[in-house]
């Protein structure tokens, strides 16, 4: 029972220290609501879990393992959504999800993932014709590809995920992050709160980042 | 190799689908080059003897046009976060970036080249070598390029800071390009210049994936 432990995680940014001596273990099946205010290092939280920053201090583990150890095998294992939608408007629905399938050497068979988040009769449209809850839809669907296969990646690392969602969107991402937690999955959720940790709230522990320092 | 494939194929779709920035290019390097013929006149013994270096300067400036868009796009939409993550090495991501990049820019400049030779009324002698030296130097603009977008990623005014740190880069390989075209027309040995241009190549080819992928690392922490 071990998944992801973080022991004393300094992050720095230009001059400002943003939090230090951050401590957390998530075990698998279970999910860690980040929560905190604008600037409290939520977000460069998930991205120094993802190997995306570098921490100014601390050690980070997966399986007991040092994950610095071994980058490319820690990079195999995440599924990272940021606050961004990789997205392109020259693509369709289809197109823009069977090409990370694909660079990430998942199964491209992509109709049960556009089924999972409600985007199915959205197939064959320009993505330059979605909404922005559609777009993040769409962002949130690369987590359903694969998600049977034995190659899932176990760590999801979810920025804000629910933004701009409907409620019933939200549901569908729900019912997503409850199914990988039930297959031993991990997964680390900021969030600012609202329907989704409601969803989550029995399967999931809490931490606050404080107010960073000015 | 099949990422690298696959996101070529998604650039060239994307090129293909958008036109702006591909279009601009050619129709910028037609323009301009066509516009030189009012400034220094119509004599037709001037325009040869000048023509290959416009096409050369033309081409240079063409290329770096849609310098700034090389991963600006997918910088902004976190594509470029997920690229870092996915299985395929950043080498190889900006070796494909480079590639779809010269796929449509530099072969499409390549394309119309002929037609600027003949509007300055080049030889037809000099048509190949030109074309040989645009074929060589062409994909070196893009890999050089490629370091000069990836090092100014998310800066402000960052296609002004492009052409500062890219246009003395290209100087050599303008001046040997220019050169092969010279040596053509006044029946010179041009092989040497074309090894030269073929040197710069191999050079790009192998500091400038290298060189990219870490500018592109460091853009997005």
């Amino acid at each position: 029972m071990q998944g992801l432990t973080v022991k004393g995680l300094d992050c720095v940014r230009g001059d400002r220290l943003v939090f230090a001596g951050v401590a957390l273990a998530v075990n698998p099946g279970r999910a860690l609501l980040l929560s905190g205010p604008n600037g409290s290092g939520k977000s460069s939280l998930l991205r120094i879990v993802a190997g995306l920053l570098p921490p100014a201090a601390g050690t980070l583990a997966w399986e007991g393992e040092d994950i610095a150890a071994d980058a490319e095998a820690h990079r195999r294992r995440i599924a990272y959504i940021g606050h961004a939608d990789p997205v392109k408007p020259g693509l369709t629905v289809c197109e823009n999800l069977e090409f990370w399938a694909r660079l990430y050497g998942l199964d491209p068979e992509i109709e049960p993932a556009l089924y999972q988040f409600g985007i199915e009769q959205l197939a064959d449209l320009p993505a330059r014709y979605l909404s922005a809850g559609q777009r993040r839809r769409l962002t949130l669907a690369r987590l359903a590809v694969g998600q049977n296969s034995p190659w899932r990646p176990p760590l999801w690392l979810l920025d804000e995920p629910a933004t701009g969602l409907d409620p019933g969107a939200v549901a569908m991402l729900a019912n997503s992050i409850l199914a990988h937690l039930a297959n031993e999955g991990v997964a680390v959720i900021a969030s600012h709160g609202g329907r989704l940790d409601d969803a989550l709230s029995g399967h999931a522990d809490r931490l606050g980042l404080p107010d960073a320092a000015p | 190799m099949n990422g690298l494939v696959l996101l070529i194929r998604r650039d060239l779709k994307l090129a293909y689908r958008g036109g702006t920035d591909a279009a601009m290019a050619v129709v910028f390097f037609i323009l301009a080059a066509t516009l030189f013929p009012f400034g220094v006149g119509p004599d037709p013994d001037i325009l040869p003897r000048i023509g290959g270096g416009v096409i050369w300067v033309v081409a240079l400036l063409a290329a770096m046009l849609s310098l700034e868009r090389m991963f600006s796009a997918d910088y902004e939409d976190g594509s470029l976060e997920q690229f870092v993550l996915s299985p395929l090495p950043m080498v190889l991501v900006a070796l494909a970036k480079i590639i779809a990049h010269w796929l449509t820019t530099g072969v499409l400049l390549l394309v119309a080249a002929p037609v600027l030779a003949v509007f300055y009324n080049l030889p037809g002698s000099a048509f190949v070598p030109l074309i040989v030296s645009m074929l060589l130097g062409t994909p070196t603009l893009s890999l050089i390029g490629a370091i000069g977008a990836a090092l100014t990623l998310g800066a402000r005014r960052s296609g002004v800071l492009i052409s500062l740190l890219v246009l003395p880069l290209y100087i050599p390989v303008l001046i040997f390009g220019a050169l092969v075209v010279d040596g053509a027309l006044a029946g010179r040995e041009f092989g040497g210049l074309l090894m030269v241009l073929g040197g710069f190549l191999l050079l790009a080819l192998a500091a400038a994936p290298w060189a990219t992928a870490a500018a592109l690392r460091q853009a997005i922490e």
